[in-house]
């Protein structure tokens, strides 16, 4: 970085943050990315397919990269933002090697971290051989590899438990992560596809299918694939001597406790705020959502300002979304980061 | 099964047991069940330990069984237990430590109600006041006597005459532990060790040479459930509980079972008695059954403790099996002979269950 001042400083090189960059590029603004791992891309990284049509995830990506043509975004990876503070109509951005740039607008998208299944003490995650979450099945999916139990064991039964972290008091979320139904069913289908004589179990509370294709999806894994869908929330798993585990779960609909055996239990785990998005939001004044994510100005019609004047939130930082909404929601960030500079016929620093 | 992934949620599970000063509150039952289990376990805390624990012979029950089948109302206990940590607070004592698992649960939670409802509190020093002119203080450390044990098992270690391993094999024995919905079910963070994986006894277990089976059934009810078994129409429904949890550990092939409530360790040994004569069944090889230890017996039998003092003739499973694995020298013509050496007379023989 040549000038340590900005127009547009851009917390966060995921989704969100690099349509944002490159929507403000194309509109002839400087901005300046800070990544905090070595690559950007974020969770989106993570995910081998995405929902519902099945496409991959480096498509996406890809795609990202193809903005950058016009005026290019500057991007600093292994760049950890820890601060932002306001003054005089400038904001400052701190990073965690104590360097500090100023800003006239900055854009936070800081996203989301997954759920720690390991708090759900009750499934065993990281006890219990066969119990992973839906984030390694993903990798596991990724690399290509056939799917086998930790013996080595071609699995004959597999169960998908929904909402691990999410709708969930006890573990102090009440936000639903939205995206980890959808990724459920589509996880149920590639595990069909690999392994077609398995029997596939998803455990739920509700199937909320709100995008589009998504409820045809739902429809296709019960009815194409045979995707057993039972409606309840799974009380304990255990571990039995040869290494199976067995589920206990109530089925809502017949009103029956029931007790079932699987190779292997994959944890749909949630969206919870980023770790670092709470100390940066402390240090610039922004409010919170229930669910400790950045609050916005309003929720119907400001969904990307905040209460501190210049910085704005985009993406899963603010709320769970799917990349499809984080991509829609960027841009709406940069409309308004655009129009706000208008607004105020706000000088920008050279 | 990944150990560090437990000793993972152990570390988040830790308590504070306070060192000495112990104020100790007996259970109603177990003193019938199994009456060498508390003396065991002052004699631990007392002769080995050198520990101070107090003991008021005004104490009574909790009204634990009374609450918990709905025949004792809410501010009745209440004050019941305000008048125990009353007769703490006139001996000078802060630290309270039930011996019965009910107990230990039912004043945490009366203390937890306190907590949120303050109102509550008044009105019970009130009632207390009324009723006895007595006052009392909060105590500051409630621990159950199994959470003292694990505090100090290394230091029981070291003073240890017998290891938890088979004599014949060199190998650890291997060991179910049961540690009572009442522990920490209610309150997780209240148990050592939490709700789910709970280290309490597992951790007396490791510490004394034994493996611990962590069998499918683990957490399940051990089949007293009070109402369970108080109602004697609902007693099949207790039988089948504790043969669901006998079912499911039996290929694990256990040597013996600890419990850490005086209801579990009861229902464990008994139903097992009872199992044999419905169905025929037991469940180990050779048709006598698990032996089922409560805590302070192993603690005691670990201890170099004579099984006959510490009362190991009032178990319905015979003990001897799992004295010959780890090589405890006995004598079987002493087994019921009472504490001036007079025969208390041996119980009838089952007709399954061999003894």
């Amino acid at each position: 970085m040549t000038s340590n001042t900005q127009h547009i400083i851009i917390v966060g090189g995921g989704p969100a943050g690099l349509e944002a960059a490159s929507s403000l590029g194309a509109a002839g603004y400087k901005v300046t990315v800070f990544e905090k791992e070595e690559q950007t891309g974020g969770k989106l990284r993570l995910w081998h397919k995405l929902f519902p049509g099945f496409r991959l995830s480096g498509e996406v990506k890809s795609f990202l990269a193809s903005g950058f043509k016009m005026n290019p975004p500057e991007i600093i990876t292994n760049a950890e933002v820890v601060s932002v503070t306001s003054e005089n109509n400038h904001h400052k951005v701190g990073l965690a090697d104590g360097q500090s740039f100023k800003a006239d607008v900055v854009l936070i998208a800081t996203g989301y971290q997954v759920f720690k299944a390991e708090k759900k003490e009750e499934y065993g995650y990281k006890i219990y051989d066969n119990v992973i979450t839906s984030v390694d099945l993903e990798e596991q999916l990724k690399s290509g590899n056939p799917i086998k139990t930790m013996a080595g064991k071609k699995p004959e039964r597999i169960a998908f438990i929904h909402c691990v972290g999410s709708r969930d008091k006890k573990v102090g979320n009440i936000h639903c992560s939205r995206v980890c139904c959808i990724t459920g069913v589509k996880q149920a289908i590639e595990m069909k596809q690999e392994l077609p004589e398995a029997e596939i179990f998803n455990f739920y509370m509700d199937m909320r299918m709100f995008g589009q294709n998504f409820e045809e999806l739902y429809l296709e894994a019960q009815q194409k694939w045979g995707v057993t869908f039972i409606r309840g929330r799974v009380s304990e798993i255990a571990e039995n001597i040869d290494g199976t585990l067995q589920l206990k779960v109530e089925d809502t609909l017949s009103g029956r406790p029931m007790k079932m055996n699987f190779d292997l239990v994959v944890l749909m785990v949630g969206m919870v705020p980023a770790s670092r998005t709470e100390a940066i939001g402390k240090s610039a004044g922004l409010t919170f959502t229930s669910g400790n994510f950045l609050a916005s100005a309003d929720t119907h019609i400001s969904q990307n300002a905040t209460n501190i004047p210049g910085i704005f939130v985009t993406g899963t930082c603010k709320e769970p979304l799917s990349i499809a909404e984080t991509l829609t929601d960027a841009r709406a960030a940069t409309i308004s980061i655009i129009a706000w500079i208008r607004e105020n016929h706000l000088k920008l620093s050279n | 099964m990944v150990l560090e992934g437990k000793k993972r949620v152990w570390a988040d599970y830790q308590k504070e047991i306070a060192d000495d000063h112990y104020f100790y509150v007996r259970s109603c039952i177990r003193q019938t069940f199994f009456p060498g289990s508390e003396t065991t376990l002052l004699r631990i805390l007392r002769n080995d330990l050198g520990k101070d624990v107090f003991e008021d012979a005004r104490h009574t029950t909790c009204t634990g069984i009374g609450y918990h089948t709905d025949i004792v109302p809410l501010e009745t206990t209440m004050t019941v237990i305000a008048r125990h940590f009353a007769l703490m607070t006139e001996a000078g004592y802060t630290n309270i430590i039930p011996s019965c698992v009910t107990s230990f649960g039912l004043y945490t939670e009366v203390l937890d109600t306190w907590k949120h409802f303050p109102e509550m509190e008044a009105k019970i020093r009130e009632y207390l006041w009324k009723a006895t002119k007595r006052e009392f203080k909060i105590p500051e450390n409630l621990v159950h006597t199994s959470d003292i044990i694990y505090k100090f098992r290394d230091q029981i270690k070291e003073k240890s005459k017998v290891s938890l391993i088979n004599k014949k094999t060199g190998l650890p024995l291997k060991v179910v532990e049961h540690i009572g919905c009442h522990y920490a079910k209610m309150f997780p963070v209240s148990g050592v060790g939490g709700a789910e994986f709970p280290s309490v006894l597992s951790g007396m277990i490791e510490s004394w040479g034994g493996s611990v089976i962590d069998y499918p059934e683990r957490r399940h009810c051990c089949g007293f459930g009070f109402r369970q078994y108080l109602v004697m129409a609902n007693r099949g429904y207790s039988v089948s509980n504790s043969k669901k949890k006998f079912e499911s550990m039996q290929p694990y092939q256990p040597d013996f079972i600890v419990a850490n409530c005086p209801g579990c360790s009861m229902f464990l040994d008994k139903w097992q008695y009872t199992i044999a004569e419905l169905e025929g069944v037991t469940y180990d090889k050779n048709g006598m059954g698990i032996p089922v230890l409560t805590y302070e017996e192993m603690a005691g039998l670990v201890m170099g403790y004579s099984p006959w003092e510490i009362g190991l003739q009032m178990h319905q499973v015979s003990v001897e099996p799992l004295l010959d694995k780890l090589g405890i020298k006995y004598k079987k013509e002493e087994k019921y002979l009472g504490a001036r050496g007079q025969n208390i007379g041996e119980p009838q023989k089952p007709q399954f269950l061999i003894v």
